[in-house]
């Protein structure tokens, strides 16, 4: 069974995104929301590692509702994947466990 | 409550003690959580391992130290208490300066492990 | 799926208090039951009747109410959190001899160990850390 991640703080400023990609499994997705979406920007300081995970099949999503508020919709890096508050329900139950990395 | 099976629940703790309420509140939920029958385990990582330092003195500041406080763990139902190897080697902490002597100390890969083998994971 | 919440975060000061309050409609909104809500750490502001949010902010106090009384939801303060932030229910105001007391309808003060409970009873206890 796998794990959600969740991360709400941006990288360039806490090391929540970088602990949670050192224990991210291939079968684990995560989840940026509130302030961890800047770590969906291609200057974040974990895009490299975020870009290998994503090659391996981790499926990294972003929340759309805070994507767009802080005005980010054009600048989110390719592959990541947005999502609503319904799709984050449906994470939590894909998945068997969350870990909330805060 | 009888009849539900036992779950297997990781408190994760990763947070360094004193300068936030959260390492403290941690601890609290571990022991709180002893009496529910349950196969708990306890992992530190990020600052959380620094909690896990001898000689804290923190009379100054007006807490009890968690020198002292986590040495209780044992006498609680905690199944297994871990330690992330890359969080200590990053903060240049070597296992003889850990109050705990019965902690396993585990890698990234196998926390990635231990997570996907557990119920309920309660992060602070 | 039976789901509970563990709140951390302050209202007004942390946008999670707000994610876990849009989680939580998200997740009735599917057909899925929420069992607990466990208010912890400086989360347990969440709980007080004195809260009085500008009309044209979110009052997570009334919406919690709301929330809790339509689907029957177990709003759990911690005991030891709240006392120590000034939130009190009668009993305790009384007991600790204090002028008035401030929890909210329809919110519970109780132990920590209402945390693992909701775990164990739970499919998916969800975090929300400030």
């Amino acid at each position: 069974m796998s794990t959600l991640h969740t991360i709400n703080k941006s990288p360039f400023s806490h090391s929540t995104l970088a602990s949670c990609l050192q224990v991210c499994g291939k079968q684990d997705g995560i989840l940026l929301l509130e302030d961890g979406v800047f770590g969906a920007l291609a200057s974040s300081p974990c895009a490299e590692e975020l870009a290998t995970i994503i090659e391996t099949g981790v499926r990294v999503y972003a929340l759309k509702g805070d994507v767009n508020a802080r005005g980010l919709q054009e600048k989110i890096r390719a592959g990541i994947l947005l999502t609503d508050y319904n799709g984050f329900v449906q994470l939590s139950i894909e998945h068997k466990c969350v870990q909330s990395w805060y | 409550m009888n009849q539900t099976p036992s779950k297997k629940i990781l408190f994760i703790s990763r947070h360094a003690p004193y300068g936030t309420s959260l390492a403290k509140d941690a601890l609290d939920a571990v022991l709180s959580s002893s009496a529910y029958d349950q196969q708990l385990s306890l992992l530190f990582m990020d600052d959380g391992v620094f909690q896990l330092l001898k000689n804290q003195a923190s009379g100054e500041i007006a807490h009890k130290s968690f020198s002292s406080l986590l040495p209780v763990l044992p006498l609680y139902e905690i199944n297994s208490i871990y330690v992330h190897y890359e969080s200590l080697k990053k903060r240049q902490i070597t296992i003889n300066e850990l109050v705990l002597d019965s902690v396993q100390i585990i890698d990234s890969s196998a926390i990635c492990s231990l997570l996907a083998q557990q119920d309920q994971l309660l992060s602070f | 799926m039976i789901f509970s919440l563990a709140i951390y975060a302050a209202p007004y000061t942390s946008q999670a208090s707000d994610s876990a309050y849009r989680f939580a409609l998200a997740l009735l909104e599917n057909g899925h039951t929420l069992y607990r809500v466990f208010f912890y750490q400086d989360g347990v502001h969440t709980a007080s009747s004195l809260n009085t949010p500008p009309q044209d902010e979110i009052h997570f106090t009334h919406n919690w109410q709301a929330l809790a009384q339509q689907h029957n939801i177990d709003l759990i303060v911690c005991i030891a959190a709240a006392l120590k932030r000034g939130l009190l229910n009668k009993q305790e105001a009384s007991r600790y001899d204090k002028p008035a007391f401030n929890l909210a309808e329809g919110f519970e003060i109780s132990g920590l160990g209402q945390l693992v409970d909701a775990a164990v009873i739970s499919d998916r206890l969800i975090t929300f850390g400030g």
